[in-house]
């Protein structure tokens, strides 16, 4: 048997259960929903954009443990970060969970990635890698779509 | 071994009262691979018998080529072995005729036929189709693309709390306009098994056609077409332990008849000119191309593994199963099991108050339980019950209660991680 607690960190449970963040900005410049049709989860990111930079992120929505607490550290370590230090973190996660190579991180973003650490534990739960990269696909259709709002799904 | 000498015999065994689970277990090769195993997703696809996987085998070995086309004497014996898995389909849904299967690649092929080819040339703008809240996914969006192109009304008949058919507000949704009562036979989300009979008897008094979604009825309790009263009935191979790709449309013959093909091509045809073609008769009318002739023949030996076990003798085994499991989940706190009160089988979907049913699923699945989180494709029924999903537990012949024993500790393993 894997290691159930490689997967349910304290971490994740915690932020599962309180996640950061939750709730709605009211009048958000970049907004997207993200759905995971294989399990009904349902997830709506909010930015508020200054410029370049990520004045605030939150986020409302159901989902299991990993995909809340995924969007929760996501809020957490994406507060104040540029479009670019955001791209470059979806980038460097999205290779740490599905096992990809991403190069070597930016050295100002380490500490980020090491918060974001205790998701990797799904890379060896092939199943549930889509509940962790779910609230940055929502996050990357949200600055692509702008205010008006999309819809990604995770194929 | 007894059971294999009746399964190779084809013999059934009616005298047989419950089951030896633990030899019907040794007959599914998946569990020599997966000691452990605690499979309880039946419901979405069964594990297959030897002789299934073995019967296969043996037809693209010995007996393979294509059917109705040559006139050498292999492709005779495949035609005659594909035919044969025809009869042995009808006998065991007690219709008329042979002719009256249709054989297709599942359950939704058979309803998308019945929907475009009896719903299109049948059914007029404003006539109704009448489903229930119960239905799966396949038996809604065929409906709905006809409502879209032709003009006809899905009409929704609701369950009750027990989380079967209300049969009270099913009749009062049947109208003069009525075409088609189309339903499940036993539910794939909370297990109920619908009153047929009487729903049969109700739509054809008010003038509607029937038509019935065995999928989760089949593998599991004796049906019988005829005496169900229903004009169409359908199901898939996969879930009553035969091999995916394959899937039975049962049709009464006179509508078959009238019913245009669906899809066109070779197989289906008495002749052609670029002027005009002639079609087949039914069945052949609606198995264009080559057919899942494999299929066919595996779906004949699951047939003859669920007849020598003896229907009986498996409805007799599920409800005991069934029973015990809602009585051992009913005492784990914070478990809400969906449906109950009316007679239900196999099925037992529940959520565990503050634990997200994929959680769930992934500490099972670490134990070795296997189970279906998600919506069961059954999405109208879950926004109505206000759920996301459900973990289901569906059970098999090779289930025994020290499955459902194991399905226990393992959800005792998932309310401790996540300290409930």
């Amino acid at each position: 048997m894997m290691d159930l607690r490689e997967l349910y960190q304290d971490i994740i449970l915690d932020h599962g259960r309180h996640p950061r963040n939750f709730r709605a900005i009211e009048h958000p410049t970049h907004t997207a929903k993200g759905h995971n049709p294989l399990c009904g989860d349902r997830v709506t990111i909010y930015v508020s954009l200054e410029g370049d930079r990520i004045a605030d992120v939150s986020f409302e929505g159901r989902g299991c443990a990993i995909s809340t607490a995924a969007a929760s550290l996501m809020t957490e370590v994406l507060q104040g970060k540029s479009l670019d230090e955001a791209r470059a973190l979806f980038a460097q996660f999205h290779a740490r969970v599905t096992g990809g190579e991403a190069g070597e991180p930016p050295e100002p973003l380490q500490e980020d990635l090491d918060r974001l650490e205790p998701l990797t534990g799904v890379k060896t739960f092939p199943a549930r890698v889509k509940c962790a990269t779910l609230p940055w696909h929502a996050l990357e259709a949200a600055l692509k779509g702008g205010a008006e709002g999309a819809t990604v799904k995770t194929e | 071994m007894v059971l294999r000498e009746a399964v190779a015999r084809h013999e059934p065994r009616p005298d047989r009262l419950g089951l030896d689970v633990a030899a019907l277990k040794r007959e599914f090769p998946v569990f020599a691979s997966h000691p452990d195993l605690v499979f309880l997703d039946s419901g979405a696809s069964a594990q297959k018998p030897r002789s299934v996987i073995d019967g296969i085998a043996d037809f693209y070995r010995n007996d393979y080529a294509n059917v109705h086309r040559g006139v050498y004497s292999l492709s005779q014996r495949a035609t005659d072995l594909f035919e044969e898995a025809r009869e042995k389909t009808r006998a065991f849904l007690n219709a008329g005729e042979a002719r009256e299967i249709v054989f297709v690649r599942g359950a939704t092929e058979a309803l998308n036929l019945v929907a475009q080819s009896w719903g299109a040339s049948q059914l007029r703008a404003g006539d109704e189709v009448l489903i229930s809240d119960l239905e799966h996914h396949s038996n809604i969006v065929p409906w709905q693309m006809l409502r879209d192109r032709i003009g006809i009304r899905l009409v929704v008949a609701p369950t009750d709390r027990t989380g079967g058919l209300n049969m009270a507000a099913f009749e009062a949704c049947l109208t003069p306009r009525t075409r088609l009562v189309a339903v499940t036979h036993v539910s794939n989300v909370t297990g109920a098994v619908l009153p047929i009979e009487r729903i049969a008897q109700l739509a054809h008094a008010a003038g509607a056609k029937v038509l019935i979604d065995g999928c989760q009825a089949v593998p599991r309790m004796p049906v019988d077409v005829r005496a169900l009263g229903c004009d169409f009935y359908l199901f898939s191979g996969h879930k009553a332990y035969g091999p995916t790709g394959i899937g039975v449309l049962y049709g009464r013959y006179e509508l078959l008849d009238a019913m245009p093909p669906w899809e066109t091509g070779g197989g289906m045809i008495l002749s052609v000119g670029f002027e005009r073609t002639e079609f087949q008769d039914p069945p052949h009318r609606f198995e264009a191309g080559t057919p899942d002739i494999a299929g066919a023949v595996g779906l004949g030996k699951a047939i003859d593994f669920i007849e020598a076990v003896g229907r009986d003798a498996i409805l007799e085994h599920e409800l005991a199963l069934t029973g015990y499991g809602v009585d051992r989940l009913s005492r784990i706190p914070g478990l809400n099991l969906l449906g109950g009160g009316q007679r239900r089988i196999s099925v037992l979907s529940f959520d565990l108050d503050g634990i997200h049913p994929h959680d769930v699923g992934t500490v099972l699945d670490q134990h070795d339980v296997a189970v279906r989180v998600g919506n069961h494709c059954a999405q109208p029924l879950m926004d109505k019950l206000g759920l996301a999903g459900t973990v289901r537990a569906s059970l098999g012949i090779y289930n025994d209660e020290h499955d459902i024993d194991r399905l226990v500790q393992a959800i005792e393993a998932a309310r401790e991680m996540f300290g409930r």
